[in-house]
């Protein structure tokens, strides 16, 4: 289930933007399977977290309507050539991925 | 104090000290720098209106801004697949939170920022209809908010 996840980390001047891309199949749980007719339960990352070298640079929480295969992008200061990027998420079923990059 | 001690060692010995630890973390309490929600939250995510979603997330005198900026197409051909990015100008902004009026879930997501994260957030997201698409932004304690409309090309034939 937990399928790669890219992070691209490129500092233009002194700001850091973070791109991530993460492979999840985001189920709402409004969709009705079109063989059963059953409605397809709930599967979504509830949170992610972005941390850059020791410290959490954001923290979200996602509702389902996240896109599939999710993008996040975000951007920081005060980030240099070297530092750590770390991507977590956890879904509505406990399952994790998590993923790390260095500043280039 | 013999009894203590015994405890104090199989506590040090066992399991024990690992599930103290275990709790600590998941209480939050090792979370490095600013306190950010470790809880998903069940009440505004779950809420099937924007007012009940607002309240579940403690939004109170929400005041619209011009100075936070949702950056999304006018018309999305494709309502699973809608490119979303909100930057907020508002100093000390804490978190973003972004809501599809008109989706059977309003709230889609919640940014907190910490430690240097700007105030801006990049996603994309899943809309059932034309509705208006508002962001909500926390600074200061206050909540601000600015709404876009998106109009969804129901079937995706490029109307």
């Amino acid at each position: 289930m937990a399928e790669p996840m890219k992070i691209r980390a490129q500092l233009s001047g002194d700001l850091l933007n973070i791109k991530v891309l993460m492979g999840h199949i985001m189920e709402t749980g409004q969709r009705k399977d079109s063989k059963t007719g059953q409605i397809v339960p709930a599967h979504y990352i509830q949170h992610v977290s972005v941390g850059l070298n020791d410290k959490t640079v954001m923290a979200a929480q996602w509702g389902p309507a996240i896109s599939k295969d999710p993008f996040l992008g975000l951007k920081v200061k005060g980030a240099k050539s070297g530092d750590k990027v770390t991507v977590k998420w956890e879904d509505n079923k406990g399952e994790k991925n998590s993923a790390e990059a260095t500043v280039g | 104090m013999n009894e203590l001690n015994t405890l104090r060692r199989t506590l040090l010995k066992g399991g024990c000290a690992a599930g103290v630890v275990a709790f600590a973390a998941s209480a939050g309490l090792l979370v490095p720098g600013r306190a950010l929600a470790a809880q998903w939250n069940k009440a505004a995510f779950e809420a099937k209106g924007v007012a009940d979603a607002l309240k579940g997330m403690g939004v109170e005198g929400l005041a619209d801004s011009k100075e936070i900026l949702i950056k999304a197409p006018d018309i999305a051909e494709n309502g699973s697949v809608i490119p979303v990015e909100v930057t907020s100008q508002i100093a000390g902004t804490q978190s973003i939170s972004i809501l599809a009026e008109k989706n059977p879930l309003p709230l889609l997501a919640l940014f907190e920022f910490a430690e240097g994260a700007q105030g801006y957030v990049s996603t994309r997201i899943k809309m059932g209809q034309t509705s208006s698409v508002r962001a909500v932004v926390k600074a200061g304690g206050k909540y601000y908010s600015a709404a876009k409309e998106i109009k969804v090309t129901i079937g995706g034939c490029g109307g």
